[in-house]
């Protein structure tokens, strides 16, 4: 039979089933391919805290979503047209997010009494007309995929294994994928086992051929090519592209990087990424504790590499001695600070923004550390390579905020030529007639690195407050007050080696949204569907939290309402105030999620009917 | 291009610098308290030093906090006084990003087994090469008196008025427990003895341990004396040598004898003993070290100060340097723009 073949500008699709099932892998194909076709892409991995939570159970759905499209995609969609379900927990779960009349293709064998029970079904959703606002397609996976493979004699376990792939080979079907790019993957990934080659293959080619013969589907779905910037694209996490920011920098800079950190959730896969890049003479040293990943760190930045440190929440907590070593040394470090849900433990695979004050302010003493954040997973890598420029030239410890979000989504990413990135070009102190450690640069007030090893060049250093120019121990409380404020008059100096904040939209108006790091793309969907319906909204993301972009007072001036979702209770919207004596409006949101754009444009029309409201009074 | 490598070969090749004592002695006023054991420490260094024939500029100490650590302050090295128990995870940084440089750690027992246990453990856990100098004097000194975690059980101090109810550690005991690979006792009052043990440990590959017994004249005076003082020393300290009985008392006439796994103190002149009976000192015996480590927590046995352990086993940072040389050997110098745009990846016109 021939079927309809629809056309739709953007889909948002999220696979959903056990930890065990393969979810990840599985939305990570179907990104991958998607990417090679040409769509613009966002996704957002969902998994649970535990490592195998119990089969069936609800605290032990995995999910992985993908928007694609053949438009700008900034996010990876508020809500699913398509929720595919390998059992009733992660049918429970995920409903909430599909979209009415969404589709949800249903593995019918998970649907047993026992996981039924698990979920908390009493009856079995797939016959009880409960989802009959959706269009439900109930397939027997499992059943279909033991009899793809039943003449090469599998154990269960390793058929069962392969389910996943008959979900994504209807996907391919159904979204007109080709399934060559999955199939190479399968040869790579498993070399050495042909027959899981062979097996996953023939599952993937089963679940495409039962959506082309079978009655069920009506219709399948083109989504053109996306109208991308011409050149060479990848598809890239935040914690990929940071991992590879931070060798960047290294390479540009010339110094060997040094990673001293301990493993934390959603920061670890820096640790994995960097750590298989030997050969550009990475060190990374997986630490006792977080303490000594970033003391390590500092150590190793003495020695005349650029240490940096990776982590989250709670492990920034306890760095936070160290973190005020490196501003008293005035060595260069980053501190990588991928946030998740807190306070405490919070919730680790959650993602949150709520480390801003602590990055700013939560050191003991006038400690001040510049923070750079990232806005969409592939900005990591400039943001990570921006951290390390300012931490070589200022002498500084830099703090690089990203976020679960962005660390764990993924997005296609137009390849700088390495041409194009900035030189960073420090120098070591050699000349031991001029040598005084607490010496400045007149520019960048920057004190010299005089590295181990350069004779004449002795000296001590430490946590003890230092003699302006020797650098001696001193007490002297003029002596203490001027290096305070030089300490903070070279971090404020950077203010004017950073590009002018950019706001996208008019250069006034009624409402300004103003968001930090990774709610750009919410933002920018939300503000780009009120301006197409006529609203005067703009949009500035600031990825300079300190020091704050010199024009960026000026700017917020000129809208009548300045509006600030954060995902915390307000961070930044406190500095704001208190920076520029401007009110601004909050939009909270503190739930381990990001922003759905929808969120974000309720906002704004509320500021704006508010506005309406009170011009007609 | 390297930058580090580009500097040091910049600078030219020196002769070998005939170094003395003083060379190593910064313009800094020493500061601890007149009488103080770390000045004894301080000089048996800056004495040792010269006869490594390492320039003074290819060392650094590493400190945190507490009295011993302001050591690095005087000596004409590079020095990093840090944070309270931290030296050790950043002498083990300075050391990985530079295997070149000799790194020593001065620390205490309330830095280096309280706040910075956990770092100390596992520095010798690595065995990177790193000299760790522990100064014990069983009581927070800087902080004016307060029991430490080596102090003894029923300690009276500051903290500890009705006496501490903490059962001390037995600093040997732990970095033996840790994995160490060279592990020393050494007096703060028998300067020739602790020149001799500082120069093993700086001869030794791997993180070296030397516990020091150090007198705190002002908040814990004496608590060493009875291994220490002329009159008490020779009957409570026994010196061990590798590959020698282990003979101690004023006129070299007791020994220890191992009964099961027990040392036990025999007279060598009433006959039930000779020097044949006696424990012969293995510096690379695992389960004698242990021995004489666990010696301290049995009162009526003399302390045994020497080289308890000395092994050699892989260095961390040697490790890691033969691991990059390796990847380079295999997949060649990194190439930023062949690593962005390896693997998959799509060309849009
Ligand atoms: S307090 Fe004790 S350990 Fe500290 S300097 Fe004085 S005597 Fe020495």
């Amino acid at each position: 039979m021939t079927k309809e073949l629809k056309n739709l500008d953007d889909v948002t699709i999220r696979f959903a089933g056990d930890s065990g099932d393969g979810m990840q892998l599985t939305g990570m194909q179907f990104t991958s391919t998607t990417a090679l076709l040409g769509n613009d892409l966002s996704t957002l991995p969902d998994y649970p805290a535990e490592i195998r939570a119990p089969a069936g159970t609800l605290f032990g759905v995995s999910g992985f979503q993908i928007h694609f499209g053949s438009t700008e995609i900034n996010t990876p969609g508020d809500i699913c047209d398509v929720l595919v379900a390998m059992n009733p927990a992660a049918l429970k779960v995920n409903l909430r997010s599909l979209s009415d009349g969404g589709i949800i293709i249903a593995n019918r064998d998970g649907f047993n009494d026992k996981n039924l029970k698990l979920a908390g079904y009493a009856s079995n959703p797939l016959d009880d007309e409960s989802l009959s606002k959706y269009h439900l397609h109930s397939v027997d996976i499992t059943k279909l995929t033991q009899n793809a493979l039943s003449d090469m004699g599998l154990s269960n376990k390793l058929v069962d294994r392969c389910k996943n792939f008959f979900a994504l080979g209807m996907m391919y079907w159904m979204y007109t994928r080709p399934l060559e790019p999955t199939i190479k993957w399968f040869q790579e990934k498993f070399a050495k086992n042909p027959e899981l080659i062979d097996a996953n293959t023939r599952v993937l080619k089963a679940g495409y051929a039962f959506g082309e013969t079978t009655e069920i589907f009506a219709a399948r779905y083109e989504v053109k090519p996306a109208s991308l910037k011409p050149g060479r694209y990848r598809s890239i996490t935040g914690n990929e592209a940071a991992a590879w920011g931070l060798i960047a920098g290294s390479v540009k800079s010339g110094l060997d990087l040094f990673l001293g950190t301990y493993p934390i959730t959603p920061a670890s896969d820096i640790l994995h990424e960097l750590s298989k890049h030997k050969n550009f003479r990475v060190k990374t040293f997986q630490a006792e504790d977080e303490i000594a990943g970033i003391t390590s760190s500092i150590g190793a930045s003495y020695g005349g590499a650029i240490g940096v440190t990776t982590t989250s929440g709670p492990g920034m907590a306890l760095k936070s001695e160290a973190m005020g070593l490196a501003v008293i040394l005035e060595v260069p470090l980053v501190i990588v600070n991928v946030q998740r849900g807190g306070p405490s433990t919070g919730l680790p695979t959650k993602t949150e923004q709520a480390d801003l004050s602590q990055a700013i302010f939560g050191r003991n003493g006038e400690s001040p550390i510049p923070v750079v954040a990232a806005t969409t997973p592939a900005d990591c890598f400039f943001g990570a390579f921006e951290a390390m420029r300012i931490a070589i030239k200022y002498m500084t410890p830099v703090i690089f905020l990203s976020d679960g979000y962005l660390a764990n989504g993924a997005e296609p990413w137009l390849i700088p030529p390495v041409s194009s990135l900035p030189d960073i070009a420090p120098k070591f102190a050699t000349d031991p007639n001029e040598f005084f450690p607490y010496s400045r640069d007149e520019k960048t007030l920057a004190r010299p690195w005089a590295i181990p090893g350069i004779p004449g060049l002795e000296h001590r250093i430490g946590g003890l407050e230092k003699e302006h120019i020797t650098g001696n121990v001193s007490y002297d409380p003029e002596n203490h007050e001027f290096m305070v404020r030089m300490r903070q008059a070279k971090v404020d100096r950077i203010a004017d080696d950073i590009p002018p904040a950019e706001v996208d939209g008019d250069p006034n108006g009624d409402v300004l949204v103003v968001g930090w790091g990774g709610t750009y793309g919410a933002i920018r969907s939300a503000v780009e569907a009120k301006r197409r319906e006529g609203k005067s909204v703009s949009h500035l993301q600031i990825k300079y939290l300190n020091p704050l972009q010199k024009n960026l007072g000026a700017i917020l001036a000129n809208y009548r309402h300045v509006l600030v979702p954060e995902l915390n209770l307000g961070q930044l919207s406190r500095i704001l105030r208190s920076e520029y004596l401007i009110p601004t409006i909050q939009l909270n949101k503190i739930q381990g999620l990001p922003f759905k754009s929808s969120e974000i444009e309720e906002k704004i029309d509320e500021i704006l009917s508010r506005e309406y409201a009170h011009e007609l009074s | 291009m390297n930058l580090v490598e580009d500097a040091l070969k910049a600078i030219a090749e020196q002769p070998p610098v005939k170094y003395s004592a003083k060379d190593f002695q910064s313009d800094q006023d020493v500061r601890w308290c007149p009488g103080c054991g770390d000045y004894s420490i301080l000089a048996q260094v800056q004495r040792v030093m010269p006869e490594l024939g390492i320039p003074r500029h290819k060392m650094v100490f590493v400190s945190g906090i507490g009295c011993s650590s302001r050591f690095p302050y005087y000596m004409n090295t590079y020095g990093f006084h840090s944070i309270h128990g931290r030296a050790p995870a950043i002498a083990t940084g300075v050391k990985i990003a530079r295997p070149d440089l000799m790194v020593w750690v001065a620390t205490g027992d309330g830095d280096g087994l309280s706040i910075g246990g956990n770092h100390l453990i596992h520095a010798c856990r690595r065995n990177i090469d790193l000299n760790i100098l522990l100064f014990n004097n069983q009581i927070y000194g800087l902080t004016k008196g307060q029991y430490s975690p080596t102090s003894e059980f029923g300690k009276v101090t500051k903290s500890t008025p009705y006496g501490s109810v903490d059962h001390p550690f037995n600093p040997l005991l732990v970095s033996l427990g840790a994995e160490a690979s060279f592990v020393a006792r050494t007096l703060d009052r028998d300067p020739k003895h602790m020149q001799f043990v500082i120069k093993r440990a700086a001869e030794h590959r791997g993180t070296s341990f030397v516990e020091i017994y150090q007198n705190c004249n002002v908040f814990n005076d004496g608590a060493f004396f009875t291994y220490t003082e002329k009159e008490s020393k020779d009957d409570h300290v026994v010196f061990i040598e590798h590959g020698k009985p282990m003979v101690f008392g004023k006129n070299k006439d007791k020994g220890l004898k191992l009964d099961g796994f027990t040392p036990k103190v025999v007279s060598l002149t009433d006959g039930t003993a000779s020097v044949n009976d006696l424990i012969v000192h293995n510096e690379k015996d695992t389960m004698l070290s242990f021995i004489l480590a666990r010696m301290s927590s049995l009162p009526e046995l003399p302390r045994p100060v020497g080289v308890v352990y000395a092994v050699d086993r892989p260095r961390y940072e040697v490790e890691v340097s033969n691991q990059i040389l390796s990847a380079i050997q295999k997949k060649g110098e990194g190439n930023l723009e062949k690593l962005l745009n390896h693997g998959e990846t799509w060309t849009i016109q």
